[in-house]
This record gives C-alpha cells, structure tokens and sequence, in this order.
C-alpha cells in the first residue's frame, strides 16, 4: 500500500483534472452529472490523499519521490517527478477537505446560476492544479501547475462574465500575478542554469540537496522565486488583485483566494527553503530578511486597510493579505513549521469565513455592505455561531482555538529572530488590528439591529450550506488539538521529530502577551461598534485616516498613474514610432527612390529609353506617368532632335 | 518512390494546373483533395525518415546547370522535415478558412509548392528560385483578393522582400565567386574555418542578413508585415505567419549561422538587440491595435523574435554546455512548429469573427460569451497557447529557448521576459473585450461554430495540447538534427 501510493500520488491531482474534463464535455445542461462528477472526484481525492498521509506518519523525515523523463530534446532529458512528504501530504489534505466542504456549499450557493455546470468544471480544475503544486518534485512541473492555477484562479475571478468589473477584476489578477511569475520564471532559468536540474529531491542530486552548488547567486534565485511568490500571495507591492478578486462568486473566494491559492506562494518559499537559507549565518540570509520585511509591511499594511473597509468579502480578502504577510515573516525567521501550521489552520478558518460570508450575502439576497447589515444573530444562527468561531480563531483567541496556537507559534518563532525585534513588534500591533477589525465586522453584522431595512428577508440558508460551515467550524476547533506547545504533534510530523507530551508547555508567558493584546483589540472593537449606526465612529473622529485607509492608501491609484500609465505610454510610443519612424524612413527610402525616378526621367526624356525600369521599379505611379511619356511619341522625339541642332548650330556660329 | 521529396513539390504544381485548366465548380474541394495527397506524402516521408540518423537524408542529386554550379539536390534532416509537416498542416487549414476564388487557390498551390521547394533545396540556386517563387504568388494574393489599402500592402510587401532577396543574392554572388560553390553542405564545411576575408566579408554577411531579416521580419525592418497581414484574405495570413515567415527564420539557421559563425560572434550583440526589440516592442504595439488581425500580425514578430533569440543567443557567445545548445536549438525548432500552428489558428478565428460580423475591429464585438461559448471557449485556447500557458505547446518552445539563452544571454532574456508579459497583457485585454460585459449591440444573432468548423478547429487545438503535454513525438523528428547541429556550433 506504501509502495503503491507513493509511486502513484500523481492520482490526486489528476482525479479532479479528469472530473473538469468530463463535466466540460457533458455540457451546459448536465447539471446533475456536473456536480456528481465534480463531487465524486473531490471526494476521490481526498481518500487518496488520506491513503497518502497515513504513511508519512509511520516514519520520520519520511520522503517518498517518483522521478521520470518528461521529454528528451537533443540529447538531453528534462526530467520532473512528484514527491510525497509531511509537507505535501499535510497540503493535500486541507486542500481536499476544505475543496469538499466548499464543493458541496456551492451547491446551495450556486443553484441559481444557468452556468452551473461550468462553475463546478473550473472548481475541480482549480483543485486539480492546486494539488499539483503540491505534490510536483520539480520547480518547473510546480510553475506549470502553478500557472494553471493562475488560469483556473482567472476563469473563476471572471466567471459572471457579464459583469464589466469582474471581466476588469479578473485581468487584473492574471496580470498582476503574470508580473511576479516573470520573475518566477527567471529564477527557474538560472536555478536550472546553475544546479543543472529543477528536481527537488532527486536522491543527493535533486536541486535542493545541493543549494551550497549554487554559491552567491542562491540570493538572487531565492528572490527571484519569491517574486512569483509574492504575486500569488498577495504580498505587498503585488497584493492589489487580492482584493478585486472577490468579484468572483463567494465559494470562489473562499477556495482560491482564502484557503488555497494565495497560500501557494507561502507553500513555494516553504519547498524551495533551502535555497532561501542557503549560506545563513545563524539562521539569517539576505533573501530570508527580505521575505521578513516585505512580510512586515504586507501584514500590517493589509490589517490598516482592513479596518476601514465596507464590503464584508473585501474585510476578508484584507484580513489574508495581512495573514499570508504573517506567514511569510514566520518562514523568513526561520519558523517553517510554524509558518506551514498558520498557512493549515488559517485555511480552515479562513474558508469558514468566507463561507459564512456567502450565507450571509446569500441570506440577504447579495447584500455586501456591512454598514447595512444587523442583528442577524437572531435570524442565522447557524450562521452567527460559526462565523463566531471563525472570528476567534482569526483573531487569535488562545486554547480553544487552532488559530491562536498557530499564531502564537510564528510570534514565538519571530521574537526569536536575530536580526531585528522590530517585525516582532509590529505583528504584535498586527495581532490588535485582527482582533479590531474582526470585532467591528461581527459587530455590524450580527449585532445592533438592522440598519437599512436589508434584513427584512433574511432566512438561515438551506443545510446544504450550513453543514459545510458546521464541518470547517469543527476543523478550525478541533485542529487545536494537534497544535498545542504541549503536545506539539503537527509541528513535530512537519519537522519530522517525535512528539512529546509536557503539560507544563501548555502555559508560555506568551499566551499572556497574546490573551491582553487579543483582549484589547476586541475590548476596543467592542467599545467603539456597540452602538455604530451607518456612518463608522472611526470616519467620524478621524476622518482623514479613514479616507486613508478606505481607499486602500491610495495604491491602487499610485499604480494607475505611474505603473500602468508608463506600460500605457510605451505602448503608444511604440505603436507611433511603427508607424511614424519606422514606416517614415522607408516612405522616405520610397520616396528618394521616386524623387530619383523622376530625375531619371528627366535625364532620359528624348534621349535613350533604358535603365529606367530597374531605377524606377519602387515608384508604382511614377513608372505609369513614364510609362506615358515613353509610348512613342516621336514629334517629341524629332522636336528636341531639332532643339538640339539648334543648339549646336548656334554654339558652332558662336565658336566661329 | 524513390523521389518522394520531388514528388511532393509537384503535387501542389499539377493541383495548380488542374485549377487552371479543369475550372472545376468548387475549386476549394480540389486544393484540399490535393492537400491531402501532400498531407499523406510529408507523412510517407516522415515514415521513410531515419529519425535516428543526423544530416541529410532521402537525397535526390541531378546535375542542371553545372556551368554556374547550379544541381537539382533536394533532401531532408529534421528541421526540413519539420517545416515540411508544418507546411503540410497549415496550407489545409487555411484553405478551410474561407472561400477562395479559382485563382487563389491555384496560387495558393503554387505556394505551397515553393514552400516545399524552400525547405528541402539544398542548393543556393534551387533554394533562391523557391524562395523567390513563393514571393509571387502571395504578392498577387494580397494585391488582387485582399481587402483595403491592398494596392499599398501588396507593393511595400514585393519590394521589402524583393529588396531583402536582392541584396542576398548579390552576396551569394560575392561567395560563389570567391569559393566557386552554391552547395549548402559544401559551404558550410568551408564557413568553420572562415569563408571570406577582409572588408567584404562584411557586405556580404550584411546583405545576407537583410535578406532574412525582413523575410523573418526582425525590428526594424518588419514594418511591411502588419500592413500585409491585416490586408490579406484569412487564409493567406495564415499561410503567411503560418509558413512564409518561417522561410527566414530557416534561412538563418540553414544558410548565416553554418556560413558565418566568426562574424556572427562580432555581430552577435547588435543582432539580439534587434531581436529584443522585435520581442518587446512588437507586443506593446499589439497592445494598442484596435484591428484583430493587426493585433496578431505584431504578436508573430514577437514569437519570431523569440526564435531568433534562441539561435543567436548561442551562436554570439560560447555556451557552457552542450545542454544549453540543444536546448535553444530545439526550444527554436519547436516554437518554429508552434508559431505556425497557433498563429494560423488565431488568423482563422479573427476569421470566423469577421465572416459573422463584418469587422475586425475590437470595439465592435462584447460579451461574445453568452452567444458563441464555444468559439470564444476554443478561441481562448489558442490564445493561451500563444501567451505561453503551461500545458499547451508554446510553453515548451519558449521555456527551451530561454534555458538555452540564458546561459549567454543572460540580460537579453531578461529583457525579453518582458515581451512574455506584455503578450499576456495582449491576449488577456482582448479576451476582456471580446468575450466579456455585456452583449455588444450587433453580436446577438451570431451563430456558435459550425459543424465543418469544429472539425478544422479540433484537431489542430488538439495537436496544441498534444504538444504542450507530450511532445516527445515532435521532438522525435529532430532529435539527431539538434544534436548534430550543436556539435557543428563547437
């Protein structure tokens, strides 16, 4: 059975890829066939997942890898594999169990849309690729996959196509994302140039089991790497699609951007880590500080905005962008585990979130103004309680939740960082920001009263969606279990150490740092959105840092005016310059060679009728007017004949 | 059987003649019948071919004008045998497109033919006389059945080739003058240890290069190809990108690169320059083109500059290892194969979209998606393939060409990756345009793909896929050829 999975862990990611296949070829009106097709092969995938996880518990440092030649060019072979290992195994579960809970909402959440069908082809084909970036041995087969879920991710953006600001939204994201690929792509090309491989693990040879091979340019690569790295996961200065991209349906944003595909640029720095750390003097390299810093700035930035946001889907879609930031500062001091722990419990959490969010929209018939919204505790309950403990967990409440163990880890790992404690400050404000916006969101939502009459209609929605809710609710519970400092057993499996029991872990001085910080971000939370009414407090007593904040700090403007203006302006140079030098100089090649031609036909006129046709051969209309003038006409001919006596009888008489 | 290559330049002839002379009632039957014939005839020659074995094969040798050093040899090796498949692919594809008039299809054959000529001639002579004659017909083509501004687009095209071709052969001259051989082999043995001498050299290689440059095009001298490809009828845009382009790109592998390799090594830097620009501005210019057809007549000067890119990224410097050679070497063959496929399959889609509305132009079509998903569905495809998304054929082509150039050229890839993104940036706004928002006024009655329309469009997005998944098989075909060619590159 080992044996068996290991040499065939390719099945998880093609069983989804096949369902897309079969449901595209159905189409439209197979509706029924679509989801069957679509669930059965989630569910397929999970159980091979499983099948896959059970042996990477057995032993420790277990790694399992089945290389083979992809093509032969020349004489050379471009070999790609998958690999089996904690990390893989830990990813392909969150992502088929959080797939399946998300498949099945949509079939509440989606049973209106005419292209039913298509939407369930896209999801399948998403998670298809998704677990193809988790599994694949090699850099290129990950970018392939990678850039398939950049496709599955713009197809979904996109899908009510009609709608100009999702077509807008979904260009946006391909775009954005394609600029970090590029740098992505340069880092493939110089890794494969220095290792002479792209597999990871290759026994001894594979790229990452040699990165002292690759000397000084280890930096350069790792950046370039976390370049594509920062497009997929929203880090800042690349993190403006995230937000736009909940222009897509609400399953959607819960699947691609939430749990799974923004977190594939955390999982990337994570496979490829020994490239980052490549040459660390105590745990620090150059690339590693920049993952740190631009960590930084990514999770407290994206916390800012957070907290003056409206719409409840973009509160979210900010909250990942700071919590994707949070993961990136994790792996970039070091803490791996810790990051990858945070990136799990956050995908179930976070899916909830979302999830709850779209019961909420959909309860309220596609409302997604909070500042509308109200009192709906008493009318979805399912609802509220869940997203209540989605909430906790995200802003970080300890012990009960899987989210405060996981981010008490990463503040752990980076209060530890050698090279400066400022990050470790600044995600301590970060921590306060979470548990503040959190607060305001679930304040205007559930709590108070309604506040534009929205709720007039709002229903608790059908099971079909809550019992995906209740389930990740559960998961985002329940996995607290395995991440307790007591019994460490997640971190343990990733590092591939044996987990021990020690009670007296369980209670660290951070716990207490995390309880008051928590405690103060929701207390003031609390105390300002207890009676907040449409307008926000916080737009009332500083109306300038709201403005701020609301619009995103401006940055999606700075863009538009440097950025984009200057592509925009090369592109006109480059179109004028076609057409005004480039063509200009040949018009004007053109039009020295008529200029000659009618020259030439000035010389000949009445004297010898050759070498015209070669000289005169790029002048279209010029040859036709010669054409004329040299059909015959011999008055002309005798006329200057007798000019030209003339002329030499009146030179001769002069002479003489 | 024995002189299957002759053979298979003669099909489209005797098609041709046939056109002219029979006037049959659907003249496009008839090209196609015959398309078939030299469909099934490169396969035969695929089959005969020793795939194994490198340098040339099938020969055929006739003398014909000894006294000028002029043979009738025609042969193949793997990139010959290639662009013959390639050739043979597209010519159907393109006479599926649209109807054609008797005439256009007779010179389309006609063609066709020198194409086949062009790519299997292994004589300076033999090959200039195709290269020119393929020249002809494609001027008569835009110039009689092409649509606005033809008269202009026809002309600049004769004369910038024309031009091109006369200043390689004056140096052709210049070399069989001082070497006293047309042969292609034979010069390339003389061309290691330096073919010519002194300042002439220069002037030579020059015109040489010119006369490729502008076939190819590459920046600057590319400003004949938007005008005649936007002009020309569908299928012979297609037949233009899809096959006539590629006479360049083979020229520069088959004639300056084996001839001149010391000159290019001087030269070397000033060429990737060209060719850069030709990768980045021809993209940002598509990006501003409101006619489809323009939009991906300069999307094709961008992938050919990616070919180019390859070869002389390895040609101009001293790669480190053989792997990088092969693997711009073959990245270049593939994305040759590539280019064609998915260029013509652009062309023919821009086609359906006129033939439905009348137009081009991009702000007359919206939200496509709700009246014609398939096209837009299958249109998308080639467009993917075209930008270069994994798991359709262009990512192959260009991963190769930009591991091999990598090792030389290092910043020049750099720079080059930009014109990856802004052919992204291309496709994606018109595919915003085109299939997104709401209905365009106008765009309602359209009707999906046709039944004899799925069946051109299918094989060749599944050929797309095939390669862009398994290209084993395409890489079968010039595996020997690769590896021969990079150990001749020293």
């Amino acid at each position: 059975m080992t044996d068996w999975i290991t040499r065939n862990v390719w099945l998880v990611p093609a069983t989804p890829i096949v369902a897309a296949l079969l449901i595209l070829g159905f189409g439209k009106h197979a509706r029924r066939a679509a989801t069957g097709v679509a669930i059965l092969g989630q569910i397929a995938a999970l159980i091979v997942s499983t099948c896959a996880f059970v042996p990477t518990l057995h032993s420790h440092e277990f790694r399992a890898f089945e290389n083979f030649t992809w093509f032969t060019f020349g004489e050379q072979s471009l070999r790609i594999g998958f690999v089996l290992d904690p990390l893989a195994a830990a990813m392909m579960v969150m992502i088929t169990l959080v797939g399946l809970c998300i498949f099945v909402f949509s079939l509440g959440y989606m049973a209106d849309d005419k292209n039913f069908s298509r939407f369930f082809a896209y999801l399948s084909f998403f998670s298809g690729a998704m677990l193809g970036v988790v599994v694949a041995n090699s850099l290129l087969l990950l970018f392939v996959f990678w850039e398939l879920v950049g496709l599955a991710s713009y197809l979904l953006i996109g899908f009510w196509i009609e709608r100009p600001s999702a077509a807008a939204a979904a260009k946006k994201a391909f775009i954005t994302t394609r600029i970090g690929d590029m740098g992505f792509f340069l880092g493939i090309l110089w890794l494969y140039h220095q290792s002479g491989t792209l597999l990871f693990y290759d026994g001894g040879h594979g790229c990452l089991e040699n990165v002292a091979l690759l000397g000084a340019s280890s930096t350069f690569i790792a950046l370039l790497i976390f370049c594509g790295a920062a497009g997929k996961s929203g880090q800042f200065p690349l993190h403006v699609w995230l937000p736009d991209a909940m222009e897509g349906p609400t399953p959607v944003s819960a699947l691609i951007h939430a749990a799974t595909m923004v977190a594939a640029g955390v999982f990337l720095v994570a496979r490829v880590y020994p490239i980052f750390s490549a040459g660390a003097v105590n745990g620090v390299t150059s690339s590693l500080i920049v993952v740190v810093w631009i960590g930084v700035v990514t999770g407290l930035m994206a916390a800012l905005i957070a907290v003056a946001q409206s719409d409840i889907k973009r509160i979210l879609a900010y909250s990942t962008v700071s919590q994707l930031g949070l993961m990136m500062v994790s792996l970039g001091v070091g803490g791996v585990a810790a990051g990858i722990m945070h990136l799990l419990a956050h995908g179930f959490f976070k899916a909830l979130l979302f999830l709850g969010a779209g019961s909420v929209i959909h309860g309220l018939h596609h409302e997604q103004d909070i500042r509308k919204m109200g009192g709906l505790r008493k009318l979805m309950p399912v609802t509220f309680a869940t997203y209540a403990v989605g909430m906790l967990a995200l802003s970080g409440v300890p012990f009960f939740f899987s989210g405060g163990w996981t981010k008490e880890e990463v503040l752990h790992a980076t209060s530890h960082w050698p090279s400066s404690h400022v990050p470790y400050f600044l995600l301590l404000l970060g921590v306060v920001l979470t548990a503040l916006y959190m607060t305001r969101q679930v304040m205007y939502v559930f709590f108070g009263s309604s506040r534009a009459g929205s709720d007039h209609h709002a229903h608790e929605s059908p099971s079909v969606m809550t019992v995906p809710l209740i389930i990740l609710a559960l998961c985002a519970i329940g996995l607290s279990i395995f991440l307790t400092p007591a019994w460490p057993w997640l971190e343990s499996y990733l590092l591939g150490h044996e987990a021990h029991i020690d009670a007296h872990l369980l209670l660290q001085p951070m716990i207490l740092v995390s309880l008051v910080l928590v405690g103060a971000g929701i207390g003031l939370g609390f105390w300002l959105y207890r009676r907040a009414g449409e307008v926000d407090p916080l737009q009332q007593k500083v109306p300038a840092v709201y403005r701020f904040l609301e619009n995103k700090m401006w940055i999606d403007e700075i863009y538009e005016h440097t950025i984009l203006a200057l592509a925009a302006f090369a592109s006109r140079v480059s179109d004028w310059m076609d057409r005004y030098i480039w063509d200009g100089l040949v018009r004007v090649i053109g039009g020295i060679g008529q200029i000659f031609g009618a020259l030439t036909k000035g010389a000949d006129e009445g004297v010898i009728n050759a070498g015209v046709d070669e000289t005169t051969v790029g002048a279209r209309g010029v040859g036709r007017a010669m054409s004329r003038l040299h059909s015959g006409q011999i008055q002309i001919y005798l006329g200057v004949i007798a000019l030209g006596m003339l002329a030499l009888f009146l030179f001769y008489a002069w002479l003489t | 059987m024995a002189d299957l290559i002759t053979f298979l330049i003669l099909i489209p002839i005797v098609g041709a003649i046939a056109l002219y002379v029979g006037r049959p009632g659907s003249p496009r039957v008839v090209a196609l019948v015959f398309n078939g014939l030299s469909f099934f005839y490169a396969l035969m020659l695929w089959q005969k071919f020793d795939t194994g074995a490198a340098g040339l094969q099938l020969i055929e040798r006739h003398a014909w004008i000894p006294s000028i050093g002029a043979e009738y040899v025609v042969g193949i090796d793997g990139l010959s045998l290639l662009l013959v498949l390639l050739t043979s692919i597209v010519f159907p594809f393109a006479f599926s497109a649209q109807k054609l008039e008797r005439g256009a299809c007779s010179l389309l054959l006609v063609m066709q033919a020198a194409l086949y000529g062009t790519f299997t001639a292994q004589n300076f002579v033999l090959w200039f006389l195709f290269y020119e004659m393929s020249l002809v017909p494609a001027f008569l083509l835009i110039k009689i059945y092409g649509g606005e501004n033809r008269d202009y687009a026809a002309v600049k095209f004769f004369l910038y080739t024309f031009l091109g071709s006369v200043a390689m052969l004056l140096a052709f001259l210049g070399i069989y003058f001082a070497k006293g051989t047309f042969d292609f082999e034979k010069l390339a043995d003389l061309g290691k240890a330096g073919l010519l001498t002194g300042n002439v050299r220069w002037f030579v290689f020059a015109g040489i290069f010119l006369g490729l440059a502008v076939k190819v095009p590459v920046f600057p001298f590319h400003t004949w190809l938007p005008d005649a490809y936007q002009t020309a009828p569908t299928g012979v845009s297609m037949v233009l990108t899809g096959t006539l382009s590629k006479m360049g790109v083979y020229g520069f592998i088959r004639l300056l690169v084996p001839l001149f390799p010391q000159e290019i090594k001087i030269a070397g830097p000033w060429i990737l320059t060209l060719v850069v620009c030709s990768i980045v501005f021809a993209p940002l210019a598509a990006w501003r083109q409101r006619d489809l057809k323009r939009m991906v007549a300069y999307l094709s000067i961008n992938h050919l500059g990616y070919c180019l890119l390859g070869l002389f990224a390895i040609t101009a410097a001293l790669p480190t290892g053989p792997i990088d050679k092969q693997a711009a070497l073959s990245g270049v063959f593939l994305q040759i194969f590539n280019h064609g496929v998915t260029a013509a399959a652009l062309f023919y889609f821009v086609g359906l979209l006129e033939q439905r509305s009348g137009s081009r132009n991009i702000d007359d079509f919206g939200g496509l998606m709700q009246c014609t998903p398939l096209l837009c569905g299958w249109m998308s495809v080639s467009m993917f393939s075209s930008l270069g998304l994994p798991g359709l054929n262009g990512f192959i082509g260009e991963f190769l060409i930009f591991k091999g150039s990598f090792a030389t050229a290092a910043a020049f890839t750099a720079i080059a990756v930009i014109g990856l993104l802004f052919t992204a940036v291309t496709f994606v706004r018109a595919m915003q345009s085109l299939f997104s928002g709401p209905l365009a006024e106008g765009c309602a009655g359209y009707h999906d793909l046709l039944l004899r329309e799925k069946f051109v469009i299918v094989p060749v997005t599944l050929l797309m896929f095939a390669i862009g998944l398994n290209p084993q098989f395409i890489f079968n075909t010039f595996n020997a050829t690769v590896a021969q060619m990079a150990r001749l590159l020293g």
